[in-house]
């Protein structure tokens, strides 16, 4: 099971009605991939992060599908339209059932 | 059986090139479950950004971008599993183009397949080679 | 954002083997960090000391430019926690003597220094660990651990920007030839000495890789390698490996005085860590 899992995101603090805007995001995970053995020569079991989906006042801006060959410490770049203020809401699904989520809110003007 | 030299040869060139196309099938595999067996076409509406030449194969940033597109995805040709990742763009995507950073085992060729918003599917590709490392400083 | 000309530079750097003319490192837009310095004096081989930054791949540069994209800097945020936790229960916390982690900026630049009351070189590491245990009165850290190796690039990080400046002279000045002389002494099966890779071959490829100066002033680094912080010590250990040798211990007298001499070879390039290296 993955420890001390951290995310991290950037997004602007405002935005023009209906601007696109860049988003990155980090999150500190081993993202074991199953395919690593350990000094005894046991096969490490896999744990990653499988799935990130980030929405906006609850529309998908962006839904992925994570495979182990993501490297360690997964970062997402990617844009969003803000049609309006609100709210990004950011969630990663851990293998071991742990979801970790991040918020952010953005203004317009 | 009376075998000859030359079909010696021909089952030894098969054997030679049985892995590559163990590989290649994992790849067309998953190629198929993402467009459920449609056409793909060699466009120029996905762009695929990749180093050629990768200094770590831990580490290898890559960016899809195909206007329009509902979803993407990034096959390893070279590494035990060919997935790697399958971007879905929602109604809130300001453009269809993502980044990250990906783990490659070798040098290969890296596949990106982009459904369009019309239901047709678009192939992109890119060598990188993966150096072995020296000693990293 | 990656583009084709990133790409290009990536290839011309890699094709011809050498790296190209001096190039700028601005972190976050707003940390110049000098890449370049001229040579101390006592280091007669090189005109310029030159960061390992600018060994690395556009990619791998660029991921140094953006604290955001720099992975080092998740443990610098797991440190800046730890910072105000007690250090043991009921215990004291780092920011109960230094109010914040930018309270000690500087102090990096000037590691490893004599230490009058105990009488020896410290790095920064020793340093940390006498305050868990002498002022808080904690379990020490160990000396490669994640705990020491977050806290040091915390230290690093709150320094960026600012010259290295450790002293070579006064009562260091011993420990700092016996760093010296370490530097040139061939260990392991294959006789090399940490001058024959960074000082005779610096730029050239050892398989497909660039070898750099050695200078640390970028440690802890993060690399692409193994996906986590790497300390000075770590690294020499790992380069005496790679001589077929017996390696010394992290925090061993050899190794605090050969990363004096080092850190000494970078006098006037920024503090820089944590930095990103393959």
């Amino acid at each position: 099971m993955a420890e001390n899992v951290t995310p991290r995101v950037r997004v602007p603090k405002s935005a023009k009605p209906g601007e696109d805007i860049t988003i990155k995001t980090l999150i500190s995970h081993p993202m074991e991939s199953g395919q690593r053995k350990d000094k005894e020569g046991n096969t490490i079991p896999r744990s990653i992060i499988n799935r990130f989906v980030a929405t906006f006042n609850g529309e998908t801006v962006i839904d992925v599908t994570m495979e182990p060959a993501i490297s360690t410490n997964p970062y997402f770049e990617f844009v969003a339209k803000v049609p309006e203020a609100g709210t990004f809401e950011f969630t990663w699904y851990d293998d071991d059932g742990s979801v970790y989520t991040d918020k952010q809110d953005i203004a317009v003007g | 059986m009376n075998l000859t030299r030359r079909h010696a040869l021909a089952a030894g060139a098969a054997a030679l090139v049985l892995p590559r196309i163990a590989w290649a099938d994992a790849t067309a595999d998953a190629i198929s479950a993402f467009t459920g067996g449609a056409d793909v076409a060699e466009g120029s509406g996905l762009t695929l950004t990749a180093p050629e030449i990768a200094e770590n194969g831990n580490t290898v940033p890559i960016e899809v971008d195909a206007p329009g597109a509902e979803a993407i995805i990034v096959l390893a040709t070279g590494n035990p599993n060919p997935d790697v990742v399958t971007f879905h763009f929602g109604k809130l995507a300001g453009a269809q183009r993502a980044s990250t950073r990906i783990r490659l085992a070798e040098t290969q060729e890296v596949v990106a397949v982009a459904k369009m918003s019309d239901g047709t599917f678009q192939r992109a590709s890119r060598e990188v080679k993966v150096t072995i490392g020296g000693c990293g400083g | 954002m990656m583009t084709r000309t990133i790409t290009a530079m990536a290839v011309a750097l890699m094709a011809t083997g050498t790296f190209a003319q001096a190039q700028d490192l601005v972190i976050n837009g707003e940390i110049p960090i000098t890449t370049r310095a001229p040579a101390p004096d006592f280091v007669p081989a090189f005109s310029e000391v030159i960061s390992g930054w600018e060994f690395r791949s556009p990619e791998t540069q660029q991921l140094e430019t953006d604290d955001f994209e720099n992975p080092g800097m998740l443990f610098v945020e797991a440190a800046r926690e730890a910072f105000s936790e007690p250090l043991k229960e009921g215990g004291q916390s780092c920011a109960d003597c230094h109010e914040s982690p930018e309270a000690l900026a500087g102090a990096r630049a000037v590691y490893p220094k004599w230490d009058e009351e105990h009488g020896e070189v410290q790095t920064i590491e020793m340093q940390i660990n006498e305050c868990i245990t002498e002022r808080a009165g904690a379990e020490p850290w160990g000396y490669v651990s994640t705990e020491m190796d977050n806290m040091s690039a915390l230290m690093s990080a709150v320094s960026r920007g600012m010259p290295v400046n450790v002293a070579t002279d006064g009562p260091a000045h011993e420990t700092w030839k016996q760093g010296e002389e370490m530097y040139y002494t061939r260990y392991g099966q294959l006789e090399l000495s940490c001058a024959n890779c960074h000082e005779d071959n610096y730029g050239n490829m050892i398989r497909a890789d660039h070898l750099s100066q050695g200078q640390i002033n970028g440690f802890p680094a993060y690399r692409l390698k193994n996906a986590k912080l790497n300390s000075v010590h770590d690294r020499f250990k790992g380069c005496i490996r790679d001589t077929r040798a017996q390696t010394f211990k992290p925090g061993s007298p050899e190794f605090v005085a050969l990363e004096l001499y080092v850190a000494s070879r970078g006098n006037g390039l920024s503090v820089e860590g944590p930095s990103v290296r393959n």
